[in-house]
């Protein structure tokens, strides 16, 4: 893979949420954003000056941000309800289970500054429980997606999608992770993003770019790795787990979440379940009081980095090969 | 229907909700005789709904936020012809979609509640939309009084107020008592109409047990133009029985065959008297 695959950019996920919220609702007039004093950290304060009759705001309350959210949707609204992920998902859980997802009202959740986005503000603003609770609630689809243009494309997804939706993103300025420039974003496929036939990594939203740069450095070492945006959680592309897990000697997942419940214990259930038997490692955080520490700091301690994950599939290749 | 004939109906409504809870062997029997007037005065006089109008988007929308008195609202939806009433022979069966909470799989119920304190930001999210779409349908929601410690829908209250939702109606069914005790007992809401009026709602405050007194409110809506409007519906637990009345154990209490047919008994008295 050649350097200039990973494009920096100045735009967080949250700007290009905003952005393509605009763009929709500049032709579709059922779209609504509910927002709870989260306009500022959601990046909607120019939607709401553009489209102040589509932006309703409740205020601090967010089991009244999700239940508004739900009436609203049973009303035939395309709504968003915008909140940092640790109180969308926490606060307001009994919503999100009875009134969008049990009632089927059709609300895209977005989880804003998620995972540990908030660094040293400490564990009240992480979000590290979410896939996990909300892999447990039937009907609602959960989508992290990795850089711009998933996030754009999985925005304009949700918006016209009939069934409840969890976006989750943070909001560092994320690269452009692709490799041919193709944006081949699909709601439950994974995206390859480069492949290699040693080891598979598959990650999930920021941690998309770690995994790349970590296959960069080992395929110095000779290790070839398919890497995957497994943007889509639930329902969860078990086709290509299968299939990379079939042909690589080792997969590794990847998550700013804890290491229970999320992405890698789902991947881990089917494949044991399918009697597919493979070198696997969990990275996420830890079942323990979350380090103290900007985002990049917490990350690089869980070895949620390039050196971390070089190390993490070294050692996971070397056993298997004991 | 006069007033007459709904007076009538509610003791109709009455014996059915307790033939099918003594059938089942299941029910909120006390919420259910308590909060039937106010669902009877509803359906029969109030909501602009019907089996055939139930998908149009101008319909007036019912949220049952107290969902486990819902024997009282399937045997009301049942006399108006969302569905036939020997399907409430299967109420709690297994694979039935008559559960013992309101559910859409149901024709003619709105939203799926059980969980409290969740009817009213639903409602605020529905009056909102009526009011982006210009639209002139009401949205009412039922509330217990054992449910109004839930912060969820003090939170629902100041939205209604700053977005001044006047096309919402919320009742509360105030039978005074809950599971564990008397309401006042168990955590204090009083005094409510102060309190909903300081939260910047127009309140009325009635007899719930009493036709002419929910009509009359009913027709009075909204209470004050710009402002949501908030019935105090002041009930009898039990409504109707003689030995059910404010007593708590009839919050979920089934009776026996010698109760059943006293009840019975002393509805079809009633009725004869009414009739007569
Ligand atoms: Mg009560």
């Amino acid at each position: 893979m050649a350097d200039q695959n990973i494009h920096t950019t100045s735009t967080s996920n949250q700007d290009i949420f905003s952005k393509t919220v605009e763009q929709l609702a500049a032709t579709d007039t059922n779209i609504v954003v509910v927002t709870s004093d989260s306009r500022g950290s959601g990046k909607l304060v120019s939607f709401g000056q553009k489209f102040p009759d589509q932006h309703i705001e409740v205020g601090i309350a967010e089991q009244n941000l999700v239940g508004v959210a739900a009436g609203l949707a049973s009303c035939g609204k395309k709504t968003f309800a915008v909140s940092p992920a640790c109180f969308l998902t926490a606060r307001s859980f009994e919503q999100i289970k009875n009134d969008v997802a049990y009632s089927n009202n059709p609300v895209t959740l977005v989880g804003i500054s998620a995972g540990v986005s908030y660094g040293a503000l400490g564990s009240t603003h992480h979000s590290l429980h979410d896939f996990a609770a909300l892999r447990a609630v039937n009907n609602i689809s959960i989508v992290v997606p990795a850089d711009n243009f998933e996030t754009a494309a999985a925005v304009a997804y949700a918006a016209n999608c009939n069934t409840p939706v969890y976006l989750r993103f943070g909001k560092k300025a994320m690269p452009h992770l692709q490799e041919t420039g193709k944006e081949n974003f699909e709601f439950g496929k994974g995206r390859v993003i480069t492949s290699g036939a040693d080891i598979a990594i598959i990650a999930c939203g920021e941690t998309v770019a770690p995994a790349l740069e970590a296959a960069k450095k080992l395929a110095t070492q000779n290790i070839h790795a398919t890497v995957i945006s497994m943007h889509t959680i639930k329902p969860l592309d078990t086709n290509l787990l299968a299939s990379v897990a079939n042909t690589c000697k080792a997969v590794i997942t990847i998550e700013e979440h804890s290491v229970y419940g999320g992405l890698g214990e789902a991947c881990a259930a089917y494949l044991l379940q399918q009697g597919i038997h493979v070198a696997f490692k969990i990275m996420g955080i830890p079942d323990e009081y979350t380090v103290t520490g900007s985002q990049t700091e917490i990350l690089n301690h869980y070895g949620i980095s390039e050196s971390g994950i070089v190390d993490a599939a070294v050692r996971l290749i070397q056993q298997k090969e004991k | 229907m006069t007033e007459k004939e709904l007076t009538i109906q509610s003791v109709l409504y009455r014996k059915k909700i307790l033939q099918y809870i003594y059938q089942a062997k299941a029910g909120h029997t006390g919420g259910d005789l308590s909060c039937i007037d106010i669902l009877n005065v509803l359906y029969n006089k109030v909501l602009r709904v019907s089996p055939e109008t139930f998908n149009s988007p101008d319909r007036d929308r019912y949220v049952q936020s107290k969902g486990h008195c819902v024997e009282a609202l399937y045997v009301v939806l049942a006399s108006k012809g969302y569905f036939a009433e020997e399907d409430l022979n299967t109420i709690c069966k297994y694979e039935s979609h008559y559960i013992g909470h309101p559910t859409k799989k149901i024709k003619g119920i709105e939203q799926n509640t059980g969980a409290l304190g969740h009817g009213l930001p639903i409602c605020v999210g529905m009056a909102i939309a009526a009011k982006l779409d210009k639209k002139d349908y009401r949205v009412y929601t039922l509330l217990g009084d054992g449910e109004l410690p839930e912060g969820s829908n003090w939170e629902a209250a100041l939205t209604a107020a700053q977005y001044k939702l006047d096309n919402i109606c919320v009742i509360i069914d105030k039978n005074q008592l809950q599971i564990t005790g008397p309401t006042n007992e168990v955590c204090s809401t009083d005094p409510l109409p102060e309190k909903w009026e300081s939260f910047g709602w127009a309140v009325r405050e009635i007899d719930g047990n009493d036709i002419a007194a929910l009509t009359a409110a009913f027709d009075a809506l909204p209470f004050e133009k710009g402002k949501p409007s908030v019935i105090i519906a002041n009930t009898i637990k039990g409504k109707g029985v003689s030995f059910m009345e404010n007593q708590i154990k009839w919050h979920h209490g089934v009776p026996t065959e010698e109760q059943y047919h006293q009840a019975q008994h002393e509805l079809d008295t009633v009725l004869q008297s009414l009739i007569d």
